[in-house]
């Protein structure tokens, strides 16, 4: 369990100082993700957490141990805390070899420290043609699954990571993605994963804590809080529940791969991964559609039976979320005041959530299929819209063992 | 020296001897002042303390202030009666004035600024995240300052010491007050150029070592080049 209180200002009180006072605490495994618009403090906490900083007043604890005590004169200098960090800019020693950069941290760490072995890392991030190159011939994406290799191997007991996607283009970072969710598995020590984008936590974080201009807004399971239309997730245009799912079958004669979830299924556009692989997808709300009959003769795949448990206001004046659950499955839909009107809406009523099967964005995965398969799942985007799924091109599908796809416009 | 090359450049023992007592010189004041240079640069580039400017200003100014001001300053300091020289004569038997060591400290004492600046900006140069991510691995100060710092700020103390090496050759103000004149003890290339000048038939002299000088000073500002690019390679930043 890691535990933190931190209070810090920066600049002077009098001036538009910036101040910290956050609390929060992040269990023994998982990924814990701070998230928030840029400024809101994130990266200072995980600085101080780390060490490099030394907030003003907080107490931070690991697993019982005290890192920083302020009000009794603790400090525990960052090399004696064993919390590897991953920085955004990776940080690899210019001056040593890829191999020398990995080993900098195992020959440091305390010899009866356990964790995964040099070779186990270099393999589980794909490293090995790189070992006796330098940092300055490598590309952002490989530099990133060194500096996660190096902090893994330093064998620390909580891994730090200050965005580290942020300074790569959305072709590497689906490049690292994957590979950052191997770790998250084979590292078997709790992540605390700063971020502000909100597909690396769909697709990464097990746990969230939502910050805003220095504050704790919210902290729970990601999927509890992405369901939430009191939080500022919900005014994104991505705003929507997350749900985990697996894959069920495939159908490659109708190209569509099915997805189940706790209370139904899905239809979505045909998928690489192997029957049995687990993902979360994020079903937008701006997706949902219902309909108080059930609709016939519709292009759209996913018609779910659906209590409404509840109607919330939305950002928007003319707009409303509607929470519906399916089985034990809470989804959120956003519609228009007028249709509550015109359908006579009101909670406890069966609906028909409405669901077309290409509207799935971004989504992440459970490894809990071989080593070769990819671990985080995107599910893609509408194809074309209007067309019946019939008619639709089939998207070819990648072989096993690549990269995700990204996005298929 | 070998003796045979004695024809090729036509030099005579004499001239020989002032060049090979330049290098050694300007040799020693490299190797005395480069480690308290270091020290100074690290307290200029990253101290925090009161007095910094003042310390700043005060390893400069051997480059603002005459030479001969410089020398006469050693001289109080480290003559026979002087408040340091007295009693490293006195307890050590040392005697700096008047002697190659004592020519080898005022070139130093001369070149000083300049390794402290090129070493200081060779520190400014090194990202202090690498130390921070070096601190996150568990180095501690002086495992981090020996496998990250002072490997990636070494093209800066490089560049140093060949710059204040080449400019050790050249050293003539603060030698010549401090050290005299004196062929084999403390008479310098440039030392000799300005005897040679100022004798009669000299001139001859005076034009090869002034053409020897010219052709160590280039070589030294060529090999400095030379190095930092290769450091540069094997840092990682060609």
């Amino acid at each position: 369990m890691l535990e933190v209180t931190l209070r810090h200002r920066f600049g002077r009180a009098e001036a538009n100082g910036f101040a910290l006072e956050a609390g929060f605490a992040m269990p023994d495994s998982g990924v814990t993700a701070l998230f928030g618009p840029s400024g809101c403090g994130k990266s200072t906490i995980l600085s101080a957490v780390a060490g490099l900083l030394r907030p003003q007043e907080g107490r931070i604890t690991l697993h019982g141990t005290v890192l920083l005590d302020t009000a009794g004169g603790i400090f525990v200098a960052p090399e004696r805390r064993r919390c590897g960090v991953v920085f955004q800019d990776s940080r690899l020693f210019p001056h040593l070899s890829v191999a020398s950069n990995l080993r900098y941290g195992l020959r440091r760490a305390p010899p009866d420290a356990a964790g995964p072995g040099f070779e186990e890392v270099v393999a589980l991030l794909g490293i090995a043609p790189l070992l006796e190159r330098r940092p300055g011939r490598l590309s952002g994406g490989e530099r990133q699954r060194v500096a996660l290799g190096r902090a893994l191997l330093a064998r620390p007991r909580l891994l730090l990571m200050d965005e580290p996607l942020a300074a790569l283009d959305a072709a590497r970072r689906g490049e690292v993605l994957p590979f950052l969710a191997r770790l998250r598995d084979a590292a078997g020590i709790p992540i605390l994963y700063v971020t502000h984008a909100l597909d690396e936590v769909d697709a990464l974080a097990d746990r969230l804590v939502l910050l805003e201009a220095g504050r704790v807004l919210a902290e729970g399971p990601v999927e509890a809080l992405a369901a939430r239309t009191d939080l500022p997730l919900a005014a994104r245009r991505d705003a929507g529940s997350l749900i985990p799912c697996a894959v069920a079958a495939h159908d490659p004669a109708r190209g569509l791969t099915r997805l189940a979830f706790a209370g139904g299924a899905f239809h979505v556009p045909l998928r690489p991964e192997p029957v049995g692989t687990h993902a979360r997808i994020r079903l937008r709300a701006r997706d949902v559609a219902v309909a108080t009959e059930q609709p016939r003769g519709l292009s759209t795949q996913n018609i779910l039976p659906a209590i409404l448990a509840a109607i919330t206001e939305a950002n928007a004046a003319h707009e409303v979320f509607l929470r519906l659950t399916v089985g034990p499955t809470a989804i959120l839909a956003r519609v228009t005041r007028d249709s509550v009107a015109r359908l006579g809406l009101r909670p406890g009523m069966a609906l028909w959530a409405v669901v077309k099967a290409v509207t799935f964005d971004h989504a992440g995965a459970k490894a809990t299929t071989g080593p070769d398969l990819p671990d985080a799942v995107r599910v893609a985007e509408p194809v074309a819209d209007g067309a019946p799924p019939d008619e639709r091109p089939i998207p070819p599908r990648p072989s096993p063992g690549r990269t995700p796809i990204g996005r298929l416009r | 020296m070998p003796l045979h090359v004695e024809p090729v450049l036509g030099l005579s023992a004499e001239e020989w001897q002032a060049v090979r007592l330049s290098l050694g010189v300007a040799a020693r004041s490299v190797l005395v002042s480069l480690i308290p240079a270091v020290g100074i640069a690290w307290l200029l580039a990253r101290g925090r303390f009161p007095g910094r400017t003042l310390l700043d200003a005060l390893v400069h100014l051997p480059l603002v202030v005459p030479p001969v001001v410089v020398g006469w300053g050693l001289l109080m300091l480290f003559g026979v009666r002087g408040p340091i020289g007295g009693p490293l004569h006195d307890w050590f038997g040392l005697r700096l004035v008047f002697t190659t060591e004592g020519a080898a400290l005022a070139t130093a004492v001369m070149s000083f600024p300049l390794i402290v600046r090129a070493v200081r900006l060779g520190l400014e140069h090194v990202d202090q995240g690498l130390e921070a991510a070096a601190r996150t691995l568990g180095a501690g100060p002086l495992d981090r300052f020996v496998t990250i710092t002072l490997p990636l700020m070494s093209p800066g103390i490089l560049a140093g010491a060949v710059t204040a090496f080449a400019a050790g050759l050249g050293e003539f103000g603060a030698v010549i007050t401090f050290a005299s004149n004196i062929p084999g003890e403390t008479q310098t290339l440039p030392l000799a150029i300005y005897t040679a000048t100022q004798t009669a038939g000299g001139e001859a002299t005076a034009a090869r070592l002034a053409l020897v000088s010219f052709v160590l000073a280039i070589s030294g500002l060529l090999l400095a080049e030379l190095i930092a690019r290769r450091m540069h390679l094997l840092l990682g930043r060609g």
